[in-house]
């Protein structure tokens, strides 16, 4: 009876999320045939609920960029931004769009439509300068919602305090401006009902969300953060505020709970819990898993789940009596967190140690992006002197295969995992 | 007695190593990697038992290091040369709490505790620059041998500044202050520098913690070894042995296993 069930829920998420992701990418193919509006958004602040509320079509430029990674052919698209003029140090996500683009919107999972507005935030500097390239090749409308950060580590404010009024305000004043800029775009009126409609659907992803990772702190953890987790995380964003997302997070969360209450992990021996910091190496994706988890690593956290989730980690929900002073409140706490998540992830990877059962963290910067990978280093020391707690530090790419060293990559792999053994050993 | 071996397949020079119960070296060889890594590994393991007058079947584990360390097809598992160096240096010098291994076409600096186990470890990172690499390049811009490179730097009077980073280019700046009319022993103290400069970093990046043991196939130059008291401010770790230590860690490890294999089971 048990094997049964295992075949319908064990790998359920896994299998639905590859299988919606096609789907979301057929229909972006159809909308760029019907020539329907779309919406280019970020992951970290897409504002998905207003926009749904438009009927826009989503596109994630930075999913469309890893997708040709994962699927080998990012030199591809590099290259054709390269040759137009794009220096090898820019963020490789960009040069890969630039790549689409100037294709005619091919891409390997489908044709992207072209955008009718660029949605963007203040989370990565260089979204700001992407969005200018798409001004230039098509004259889009480009808003940018400034939302106010962290002004120092641990100084977050939050409500009931002024300086948290003043700048959830400021933001409701931008979403706002959106509004008006989407029914001029589309000839449509504003409907709060949709927007409610909407932001209950990313309610219940949200706290989903929040589940499945902390499901994760089960021994053995029922899904790897590194691979599994980006596909979950690739759901998040691409159906936020939908009610496929809605219920594709409500079965994961049955799938994980399942997994863990019959110690079903990843592994057929999970020997170390790691914790992954950074954006995985999409160009070696497979392979990459592959040369932790042949000494039975298996990624049980990832800072990559947090900062990259729009926010859906924080299990925040909105108030549906209230919908866009709340969808103020929402943007200004999660898009803040997303920025805190690569600037002040120390306390959590230190805290994560614990509560994930970690043997050792893994920091993965990337050559192509400096805003997740500045500060690692100095953040890696921040965790050991506050922890004896084994580290690894390898660089590489989140895009460029050409600078992916596999075999370095893998003797250094080699010898972190020595060393854990050897811990294991002196610690037995 | 039964004896273990470790053999370390660098990019340059391959090494093999045999100890005895007593984890005592009783047999040694190096010769040249070449090509044919397979074959350079078979070499330098029988040159070693040829060396100690050891039979064959009487090594009873062989552990392979070195970027070739799949390739010693005929051994019985693989360690990285980053816990090798680290087990070797240890083990030659027990006061060791920091390594530098500085070889054909990689640095390391490795931060040790006194049981040899690895707390950290950084390596140059895609570029041979700051490695034995640069050396080679030097030494054929200046048409010097190879063993003569650290003695003629350690005659120079006032060293030229090496600003590149890339091995490459170094060949051309090398080439430039000749031109100048620089003196050969300035221009190679220069070279020398601007690698233990960057090897510096390295260990800086893990923490310098006195004792420092330097090996790898560089300590045989004399000029490294002077370069890199002088930038650390104290003398490093190093001896005959130094050359050979990724083998010798091996060489344990694989001594570790035929004792854990004889341990008494529960």
């Amino acid at each position: 009876m048990t094997d049964k069930i295992d075949g319908q829920i064990v790998g359920r998420g896994a299998a639905e999320g590859a299988r919606l992701f096609r789907e979301w990418f057929k229909n972006l193919t159809g909308a760029a045939e019907r020539g329907e509006h779309t919406a280019y958004v970020f992951v970290m602040g897409s504002i998905a609920e207003i926009l749904r509320v438009f009927d826009f079509n989503l596109v994630f430029p930075e999913i469309n960029s890893l997708q040709t990674a994962v699927r080998r052919v990012a030199h591809e698209y590099l290259n054709v931004a390269e040759d137009y003029g794009y220096s090898p140090d820019i963020c490789g996500y960009v040069k890969a769009d630039v790549g689409v683009q100037l294709r005619g919107g091919e891409h390997p999972m489908g044709k992207i439509p072209k955008p009718t507005l660029a949605l963007l935030t203040n989370a990565c500097n260089t979204y700001l300068k992407w969005g200018e390239i798409w001004e230039r090749l098509y004259n889009t409308r480009v808003l940018t919602v400034d939302v106010p950060g962290s002004r120092n580590a641990r100084g977050q404010t939050w409500a009931g305090d002024p300086d948290f009024e003043h700048d959830r305000q400021y933001v409701e004043y931008q979403l706002r401006e959106l509004i008006t800029a989407c029914e001029q775009i589309t000839g449509k009126k504003f409907d709060v009902d949709r927007l409610r409609e909407a932001m209950r659907h990313t309610n219940a992803m949200s706290v989903a969300w929040r589940r499945v990772l902390e499901l994760n702190k089960s021994k053995p953890a029922p899904f790897n953060a590194l691979n599994e987790g980006t596909i979950y995380l690739g759901v998040a964003n691409a159906l936020r505020g939908s009610p496929e997302g809605a219920k594709y997070f409500q079965d994961l969360v049955q799938e994980m709970e399942y997994k863990s209450a019959h110690h079903i992990g990843t592994l057929s021996e999970e020997k170390y819990r790691l914790t992954f910091v950074g954006v995985p190496c999409y160009p070696i994706f497979r392979r990459f898993y592959e040369l932790f988890s042949e000494w039975g690593g298996a990624f049980v956290a990832s800072t990559y789940l947090e900062f990259a989730a729009g926010g859906l980690n924080l299990g925040y929900e909105y108030a549906l009596n209230r919908p866009l002073e709340s969808l103020a409140e929402g943007i200004l706490i999660t898009v803040r967190h997303a920025m805190d998540a690569m600037f002040f992830q120390n306390d959590w990877l230190v805290e994560g140690i614990d509560q994930y059962h970690v043997d050792g963290i893994v920091y993965h910067p990337i050559k192509s992006c400096r805003t997740v990978s500045t500060g690692l280093a100095d953040n890696r020391r921040a965790v050991m002197a506050a922890r004896d707690v084994a580290t690894l530090f390898i660089e590489s790419d989140m895009m460029d295969k050409r600078v992916v060293s596999e075999a370095q990559m893998k003797n250094r792999i080699d010898a972190f995992f020595e060393g854990l053994a050897t811990r294991k050993l002196h610690a037995a | 007695m039964s004896y273990a071996a470790g053999v370390d397949v660098g990019s340059t020079q391959t090494k093999a190593i045999v100890v005895d119960e007593d984890l005592k070296i009783v047999g040694r060889a190096i010769i040249d990697t070449g090509a044919n890594v397979v074959t350079a590994a078979e070499k330098a393991f029988q040159a070693a038992l040829k060396n100690g007058g050891i039979p064959d079947e009487e090594v009873e584990y062989i552990v392979g290091t070195g970027y070739g360390r799949y390739k010693v097809t005929f051994g019985n598992t693989q360690v990285t040369e980053i816990s090798c160096h680290a087990r070797g240096a240890v083990r030659m010098f027990p006061g060791t709490r920091t390594v530098l291994d500085m070889g054909g076409q990689d640095t390391k600096a490795i931060r040790v505790r006194p049981n040899g186990e690895v707390v950290d470890f950084c390596m140059n990172d895609k570029c041979a620059a700051g490695t034995g690499r640069f050396l080679q390049a030097a030494a054929v811009a200046l048409e010097i041998p190879l063993p003569e490179l650290g003695p003629t730097a350690l005659r120079a009077e006032k060293a030229v500044t090496i600003s590149t980073t890339c091995t490459v280019f170094a060949e051309s700046e090398v080439l430039s202050w000749l031109g100048k009319g620089k003196k050969i022993e300035d221009i190679l103290l220069g070279v020398h520098k601007s690698i233990g400069t960057r090897s510096m970093a390295l260990l800086r990046r893990v923490g310098i913690e006195s004792e420092v043991t330097f090996t790898g196939g560089v300590t045989r130059n004399q000029g490294m070894v002077q370069v890199m008291n002088d930038l650390l401010g104290f003398p490093v770790n190093v001896s005959e042995e130094s050359h050979y230590m990724g083998a010798l860690g091996a060489a344990l490890f694989a001594m570790d296993r035929i004792l854990a294999s004889r341990a008494p089971t529960a």
